[in-house]
């Protein structure tokens, strides 16, 4: 099987200041991976070399194009990479002002991407955008409503709906669930396990919270200082940790 | 008033926009920056015109300035003034008789032939910026040809009112490359943009300047589902009696009564010189 | 099905001053499909350790663990989760779920994983949970807000919703009433009985007796105190 992303040796320095460093890995389709670390330990910077929002000074992302197998998109011309973040990616921001347009209603968004790939057919684009706000749980009455009449969790599952409607088959989340509720957080993540299984997406999360890894990555990197101090399945990374910073991240975290 | 260039402006700077214009004719509906000068009049009343009416003028040239259709407004009249003092040249009220037309927010109705210009003032030239306020963003958006953003717009249209609701600065597509915004003027203007006039957009505070050659093919932006539509209001002219041309709602009393005019006030003046007649000519005659 | 050969496993404590604690040395084990065996030794011997190596959740320190196959110890995450989804099936003492989702899709969720039918997969899971006595009405509830011993019966049904060829069972019988342990022992003899290799902890010795093949003292791969 061919990874859908190799990431070989990604580096970003921001002057001296080590961002990312040595970072490879291979995602296959249909994996959902975690990137754990504190604040300032790179993971941003890595999610952003890899999402094409920043340029690496070093190293391949190589993802499987539908078209032409697999090509590094760092290399690739920026049409290319763009047109790939509307179809084949999505890219869901922690924060929904990032993600969203809040002056266009909740149908102009999910349409959107549509619209970008060149649908014209104003029926077609409606119709599907309330298909897509039912399946993020959001009442079709809504439809014209702009995110900015949305409750914080409406408005990331519709960041959601807007990411997934052209059927990307690999998905970036930073920090998906932060500043939600825990109630509301829950949902989110049932949401997104869901839509992960039945639409085959794989997926990269960074978070610093490891109750949301358990939950939604089946693997996990941990970073320090802009490196992977370690990295494996989930489940066995943060239950038999091997590194020292592993060993006190999953030490330090509050028991409920 | 010797004291003034011909047309105001030195030549220096009638050169660099005549730069500017040139590679808005050789890229049809690119937004070419310019360095947009001060001038005698404030921003909003059509400093990007006036530079471009003022570079592109030649002595010989005839020069006809509209607002709204009409030649009679305070904007029309001031400009026309303008240059008839900086630059001297004749002026007209005539379409035909033209050879640069100053406008703004209408194409006038008499067809337009190949030895005239045309000038458009443009208030915001970019079509993307009330969805992206980014000029970074939209600029690259228009050197990738991401154009999925315009229909957004259509779509919220659509959404809210039933209709593509946008009724003037209506988007087009020129010559299958850019998306462009023809200046405010009503989108039942928006067909007569594939004219044989040359046709230059200027927009003075925001500092762009660009053009559509003469024969180019301009599309304005829709749904296979919710195809363009010229429209205006349903009525003859009252005055001159036309039911093709664009018309402007008068109020004529506290009562409620109205009446509908021709906007372009040539038009509907050659008209009824012509012996036509609307339902209120009569009495407006007396 | 299963077999381990000379397995070792240590935790080292980075932030206690770097101790090493050797938990298990030596261990060899082999389940044949069909067989059933009971780990037994005191409590701390390292029963649940064995288990959580066999499942790839602690990662063996050297040796090999074989699971259809696959050699565990070594293998790709991904190669872990494809054995845990089709082969592995691991019933542990504790339920871990999203909050929020329903007990019938809880305990689908393997089976829609290894690609079963909706419908099917929602059938299987209500007669699992008809077995097991767990009420209707708690069936559209999420198992976060049940009793203890509704907890331990919903983890089971998710444990034998899928046949897997394959099974780890973590005191499958505690804390359960007479009617739920015998219907808990029916399913391991029907798992048996298919060709299911079982490891298990039955602290119930009755239980233990009952469907266990064989016992292997995980005391044998204590290291000595000393190491």
């Amino acid at each position: 099987m061919t990874p859908l992303l190799q990431v070989k040796g990604i580096e970003k320095l921001y002057g001296a200041r080590i961002g990312c460093a040595d970072v490879t890995f291979d995602l296959y389709p249909g994996e959902v991976m975690g990137i754990v670390g504190e604040s300032g330990s790179g993971k941003s910077t890595l999610l952003n070399c890899l999402a094409g929002h920043l340029v690496p000074d070093a190293g391949q992302v190589i993802f499987d194009t539908r078209a032409n197998g697999p090509v590094d998109t760092v290399t690739m011309s920026e049409p290319e990479r763009r047109m790939l973040s509307r179809t084949d990616w999505a890219f869901v921001h922690q924060h929904v002002r990032d993600g969203l347009r809040m002056s266009v209603s909740a149908g102009g968004n999910i349409g959107e991407r549509l619209m970008a790939v060149g649908d014209r057919r104003y029926g077609d684009i409606r119709d599907k955008a309330i298909d897509w706000l039912g399946r993020v749980e959001i009442e079709a009455a809504r439809v014209d409503d702009r995110p900015t009449a949305f409750s914080g969790g409406m408005q990331q599952r519709l960041q959601i709906a807007r990411n997934l409607v052209t059927g990307p088959r690999l998905v970036f989340m930073d920090e998906p669930t932060g500043g939600l509720d825990v109630s509301v957080q829950a949902r989110l993540l049932d949401l997104l396990r869901g839509l992960v299984r039945e639409m085959g997406l794989s997926a990269i999360i960074v978070t610093h919270d490891l109750a949301v890894v358990r939950l939604l990555a089946d693997r996990l990197m941990v970073m320090k200082d802009g490196h992977v101090v370690e990295a494996g399945l989930t489940d066995q990374v943060l239950d038999d940790p091997q590194h020292a910073y592993t060993q006190l991240l999953v030490s330090s975290v509050l028991q409920v | 008033m010797s004291a003034y260039n011909f047309a105001y402006l030195d030549e220096q700077t009638k050169r660099m926009i005549r730069r500017a214009i040139l590679k808005g004719l050789a890229i049809p509906g690119y937004q070419v920056p310019f360095a947009s000068r001060e001038m005698p009049m404030p921003y909003g009343w059509g400093t990007g015109g006036v530079q471009v009416s003022a570079a592109t003028l030649t002595p010989e040239d005839t020069l006809k300035v509209i607002d709204q259709g009409a030649d009679d407004t305070t904007n029309a009249v001031s400009i026309r003034k303008f240059f008839e003092k900086t630059a001297g040249v004749e002026t007209t009220e005539e379409t035909e008789k033209a050879t640069v037309i100053q406008t703004r927010h209408r194409i006038p109705e008499a067809k337009l032939r190949e030895d005239q210009i045309i000038v458009y003032q443009v208030p915001i030239p970019e079509p993307l910026r009330f969805l992206e306020p980014r000029e970074t963003e939209t600029r690259k958006m228009h050197s990738l040809e991401e154009y999925g953003l315009m229909h957004v717009k259509l779509y919220e249209d659509i959404s809210q009112h039933g209709a593509i609701s946008t009724a003037y600065a209506y988007p087009v597509k020129v010559c299958g490359r850019y998306v462009m915004d023809p200046s405010p003027i009503p989108k039942f203007d928006n067909p007569k943009l594939e004219m044989d006039a040359i046709q230059l957009f200027g927009a003075g505070r925001e500092q762009r300047i660009y053009a559509v050659p003469p024969h180019t093919r301009v599309v304005s932006l829709d749904f296979e589902d919710y195809p363009f539509e010229a429209t205006k209001a349903d009525h003859p002219c009252d005055l001159c009696g036309a039911e093709d041309s664009y018309l402007d709602e008068v109020i004529m009393d506290d009562a409620g009564n109205r009446m509908f005019v021709c906007s372009d006030t040539d038009y509907c003046r050659s008209r009824r010189e012509a012996g036509h007649m609307g339902r209120l000519a009569e009495e407006n005659a007396a | 099905m299963i077999e381990l050969i000379n397995v070792s496993k240590s935790f080292t404590l980075h932030n206690q001053g770097g101790a090493v604690i050797p938990v298990m040395e030596g261990a060899s084990l082999k389940v044949e499909p069909g067989e059933c065996v009971a780990l037994t030794g005191a409590s701390g011997a390292g029963k649940s350790t064995l288990m959580r190596v066999i499942y790839g959740n602690y990662l063996a320190a050297s040796g090999q663990v074989l699971v259809g196959g696959l050699d565990v110890a070594k293998a790709e995450p991904r190669q872990i989760l494809t054995l845990r989804r089709k082969t592995l099936g691991y019933v542990s003492q504790f339920l871990r779920v999203v909050p929020r989702v329903p007990t019938l899709d809880v305990v689908a969720e393997p089976l829609l994983a290894v690609g079963c039918d909706r419908t099917e997969a929602l059938e299987k899971s209500a007669e699992l949970l008809k077995r097991l006595n767990i009420p209707e009405r708690l069936w559209t509830l999420s198992p976060t807000t049940f009793s203890g011993g509704e907890q331990q019966r919903v983890n089971i049904a998710c444990g034998f919703a899928h046949d897997y060829p394959a099974m780890l069972l973590d005191e499958p019988t505690a804390s359960l009433d007479v009617q739920n342990r015998e219907t808990v022992l029916s399913l391991i003899e029907e798992a048996k009985g298919r060709g299911a290799a079982i490891v298990g902890i039955f602290h119930d010795l009755d239980a233990r007796e009952r469907v266990c093949d064989r016992e292997v003292n995980v005391a044998d791969f204590t290291p000595e105190l000393a190491a």
